[in-house]
């Protein structure tokens, strides 16, 4: 007879982002049929004694349209004068399995508001440099106008460009260095 | 603190010129609201004439104009339910090089008046996204004047004149705002 234990602590100490393996995006539907995806090229992200956190500088954000990175950047979107970070601290983890649910505060254009993260947890495992290494896929939907991030359009044939929900992703590859790294 | 004001009207019996006009003399203590008053110059946009560094002289003296500017304030008129070619086309003059509008993060407000029942409101409305677009940190303070041949006969009233001059305070407030927080990173 075998039992399964599930795991429901993740590991403590220090996890640092990965970031060539890692990304921090953020999805909403457009034209009111298909999906269009942006990332942050900047950012962090750690995991330390339980506590997920993490931020992105809006001025790295990258789309494939320098007309529209421009516009992301304004008042009309996420005004990275003023608000030149995302950012995101978690109060509480939970961890069943592999189900990883972080509650905590998600600050966009100035404004924070409770979010909760849900998605996978994977490891630690031993990488081919001898780091130990986790990996979490995370996301959580929130409301745009709820940040104040609430530009759109009409469609000449009714509906607006921009959807109100938006999906925010986190894949997050955190390790911590081994003995040889 | 220096707003540039635009008027969407060329003629020199303009009504949005003249609400420009009381604006710069209504506006608070330290706030100097001045007028631009070469918009005619400014040639049709052409994608050829758009040269980096060598734009029309016409359209670098605005730029230069907007980019000595702490905020900007477009009174139009409105033709055909939209916005006036010639703020629209300077306004695209002024948006190029992309990413490089001297407007962009800078407080922008939008006034409006016309003969009509309306006041202009869909041409304040389109001139506000249009700035939005280059990226400036457009105010929903305004003022619409509808039926200005007549409400302007004999000058402003004074809720008139309170009206403009709460549109100059809001900008120069927003010029704080954004002031304050580049002085304190830099300390």
């Amino acid at each position: 007879m075998s039992t399964t234990q599930l795991r429901t602590a993740v590991p403590t100490g220090i996890w640092k982002l990965d970031p060539v393996h890692s990304g921090i995006g953020f999805a909403v539907k457009h034209n009111t049929v298909m999906t269009f995806k942006g990332e942050f090229g900047d950012y962090d992200a750690s995991l330390v004694d339980g506590r997920l956190e993490g931020t992105a500088r809006v001025a790295s954000v990258k789309v494939d349209d320098p007309n529209l990175i421009g516009h992301l950047q304004t008042p009309d979107f996420f005004d990275a004068e003023r608000h030149p970070e995302l950012r995101f601290a978690s109060d509480s983890i939970e961890l069943d399995g592999d189900r990883f649910t972080a509650a905590g505060e998600l600050t966009v254009k100035g404004t924070t508001r409770p979010v909760e993260l849900l998605g996978t947890f994977a490891g630690p495992i031993t990488d081919g440099y001898g780091n130990q290494r986790l990996g979490l896929d995370l996301e959580t939907t929130i409301n745009r106008h709820d940040y104040g991030v609430s530009w759109n359009a009409d469609l000449p044939g009714g509906g607006a460009m921009l959807d109100d929900d938006v999906l925010v992703t986190a894949n997050l590859a955190l390790i911590q260095p081994g003995e040889q790294a | 603190m220096q707003i540039l004001a635009l008027s969407g009207s060329l003629r020199s019996g303009s009504h949005n010129t003249e609400l420009l006009q009381v604006a710069a003399a209504a506006a608070p203590e330290g706030v100097d609201v001045v007028l631009y008053e070469d918009l005619k110059q400014i040639p049709p946009y052409d994608a050829e004439d758009d040269l980096p560094g060598a734009q029309p002289e016409a359209v670098e003296r605005l730029k230069a104009a907007l980019a000595d500017a702490d905020a900007v304030l477009i009174a139009t008129p409105e033709y055909n339910h939209s916005i006036p070619g010639v703020l629209k086309n300077a306004l695209d003059w002024v948006s190029r090089p992309i990413l490089q509008s001297p407007v962009r993060n800078k407080p922008a407000a939008v006034i409006s008046s016309s003969t009509g029942m309306f006041g202009g409101v869909w041409a304040a409305a389109e001139t506000r996204k249009v700035l939005g677009a280059l990226g400036a940190r457009v105010l929903d303070a305004t003022v619409t004047v509808p039926k200005a041949n007549e409400r302007l006969a004999s000058g402003l009233d004074d809720a008139l004149i309170d009206e403009l001059r709460a549109v100059a305070a809001a900008l120069a407030g927003e010029v704080a705002a954004r002031v304050l927080p580049v002085l304190a990173r830099a300390s």
